[in-house]
């Protein structure tokens, strides 16, 4: 009994010590948007906390003229907010399609999707730069979004997801006259609403916290998203260390908010993306 | 129209005939209102652009998407012939082998010390999948200015002054190569959370007569995950390494933004895509070059997703 004890408080000082050291880069986050810029850049000494608060900090990395990180923020959430509206429709839509369709070609066009679900975005992002300059999209919100939203991934949850839907309660709606789009609408939708949720989330994440696509194509400052404007900071030729502290941990905001308010569906959206066994 | 009267009456033989019937009924039409956009869009922005890229690889390609002047395999010689192509596989290949392993065991470690608690297993949870609302630029920012800052300021090189370790420069120096130190640091901080949930949701599917059975033959602790636990989560396991292998694959972001300096890209520690971008997109504008080398990555994650696909089955689930 003792040795069962012994063993359940060793358990519990492992995870209780792993989770301070996952929680400390948010504190060093946190220093650092509050530190000002001396405590930051000292070499000669760390300083833990920071003696007086810079709350001055939050107003000035707003005003930075050659970051412009109101601007960037707008764009993020413009961005994210119409993709992950966007790519719900367009996936949710097609998954539907492909799982309950009785044309004789739905599955060759499902094994042409997970055929591209083999290869990454992030590996082509040269093609699709000439795809998207060729249409004269650079620096522009379409050049942002609209490449995004063919997310072969996204449908093919949705298909799994629709397979698995009660049938009878589509026959329902049939028998009382309803074509495929009402059954999808009045029927379909309002019972997929967990499931939507959790796609939803894991697509705003991706979609505001991705990088690679927005460098390539946001050229112009005013294309910047929010992690375009936070990556200058790093390479920039003047060090402004609390500024870029202060734009990142405002930069989370709205991804820390939703996590608060939204883990559950989160947590049920990574583990979708885990279920392909 | 003879066609797709047969078509309909095969897919709906139980309805009754109605007058109301008329092209609306077409299970072609259906189908391709609800499928079409998704796969117009597939086409346009990767489809397209793929085999578009193939033939620039072929072309003589600076500074144009429009090339005229042909030149054969030319392109892919080079690329295979540059040295620091090579090197960015052979970057890779060190950051996967450090990487794949090291998430693999901690994640699953911690969902099996978050499964076995009786109290605070959501608290545990949240903590370690906090991370993942961390982007990689912020993640690179903390890593390289805080965490690991190279003077005695830096938060690591002050706990090591304690214990009589003087300050390393973790990013200005290459021998010893403590910059993998830090990249592989940021990547586990910001994805080990995401992989345990996996695993969670998987130990949690695990039926627990199992362990009841074994319990009686005297199998716990060790035992019992090493020959119930982990053969049960073999689907998840394979899974989980495919997916580590091919974002390590796709590495750019903390890369980027770790080694990066207002001089530009440091010569070592280049991952492939950060080599593709300098080549594509960089001053040369080599779109030539650039699309043989997104061919060659791109053959390169296919084979190995493939490979793959043919163990874990994907795609096959309703079967």
């Amino acid at each position: 009994m003792t040795s069962n004890l012994s063993a359940r408080a060793a358990r519990y000082l492992v995870l209780g010590v792993a989770a301070l050291i996952f929680l400390v880069p948010f504190y060093l986050l946190l220093r650092g948007a509050l530190s000002s810029e001396q405590q930051l850049v000292g070499i000669d000494h760390w300083t833990w906390f920071p003696t007086n608060p810079q709350w001055s900090n939050f107003a000035d990395t707003f005003n930075n003229s050659t970051v412009p990180l109101a601007r960037s923020m707008f764009n993020s959430l413009a961005i994210a907010v119409t993709q992950t509206v966007l790519v719900l429709v367009i996936s949710g839509m097609a998954g539907y399609g492909l799982a309950r369709s009785t044309v004789r070609y739905a599955n060759a066009v499902f094994y042409l999707i997970v055929a591209t679900l083999l290869i990454p975005a992030a590996v082509t992002f040269v093609p699709s730069f000439v795809m998207v300059s060729s249409l004269g999209w650079v620096s522009t919100l379409r050049g942002l979004i609209i490449p995004g939203l063919f997310q072969s991934l996204a449908t093919f949850l949705f298909r799994q997801y629709f397979l698995g839907f009660p049938k009878e309660l589509e026959e329902a709606a049939r028998i009382d006259g309803a074509g495929p789009m009402r059954t999808f609408l009045s029927i379909v939708v309002p019972n997929s609403w967990g499931f939507t949720a959790a796609i939803a989330t894991i697509t705003f994440i991706g979609s505001w916290n991705s990088f690679l696509w927005p460098l390539v194509i946001g050229q112009d400052q005013s294309a910047w998203t929010v992690q375009v404007s936070l990556s200058t900071y790093i390479t920039a030729q003047s060090v402004d260390l609390s500024g870029m502290f202060t734009a990142a941990l405002v930069s989370m905001v709205p991804l820390l908010l939703m996590f608060l308010f939204l883990q559950r569906w989160i947590v049920a959206g990574v583990e979708q993306t885990g279920i392909n066994e | 129209m003879a066609e797709q009267t047969v078509e309909r009456a095969g897919s709906a033989p139980a309805r009754p005939a109605s007058p109301r019937r008329k092209w609306t009924d077409s299970p072609h039409l259906w189908f391709w209102i609800f499928v079409g956009p998704f796969i117009a869009g597939l086409l346009v922005f990767v489809v397209i652009p793929i085999l578009w890229s193939v033939w620039l690889s072929f072309y003589d390609a600076r500074n144009t998407v429009t090339p005229t002047h042909f030149v054969g395999f030319d392109n892919y010689r080079r690329m295979l012939g540059d040295a620091s192509f090579r090197s960015s596989l052979i970057t890779f290949v060190v950051f996967a082998a450090f990487i794949v392993p090291t998430t693999f065991v901690l994640s699953l470690g911690l969902a099996v010390l978050v499964n076995g608690v009786r109290r605070g297993k959501a608290f545990f949870r949240s903590v370690f999948f906090l991370p993942t609302a961390c982007s990689y630029v912020v993640a690179a920012m903390i890593w390289r200015h805080s965490l690991f800052g190279g003077t005695a300021a830096g938060m690591v090189n002050t706990v090591m002054g304690w214990l009589g370790g003087a300050p390393i420069a973790w990013l200005s120096i290459v021998h010893p190569p403590w910059y993998w130190l830090v990249l592989v640091s940021v990547r586990l901080w910001l994805q080990v959370g995401f992989f345990m949930v996996l695993f969670l949701a998987a130990l949690q599917r695990v039926p627990q007569q199992l362990y009841e059975a074994a319990a009686l033959d005297g199998a716990t602790g060790w035992k019992a995950f090493r020959y119930i636990t982990f053969p049960q989560l073999r689907a998840t396991s394979t899974a989980v390494l495919m997916l580590l292998l091919v974002n390590a694959f796709q590495a750019f972001d903390e890369f980027y933004n770790v080694l990066s300096t207002t001089g530009g890209y440091p010569p070592y520690a280049r991952p492939p895509l950060v080599y593709l971008f300098n080549v594509a997109l960089g001053n040369g504008q080599d779109f030539g070059d650039g699309s043989a080398g997104a061919v060659i990555l791109t053959l390169i994650i296919a084979i190995f997703a493939l490979l793959q696909g043919r163990f874990t089955g994907i795609g096959r689930r309703e079967s």
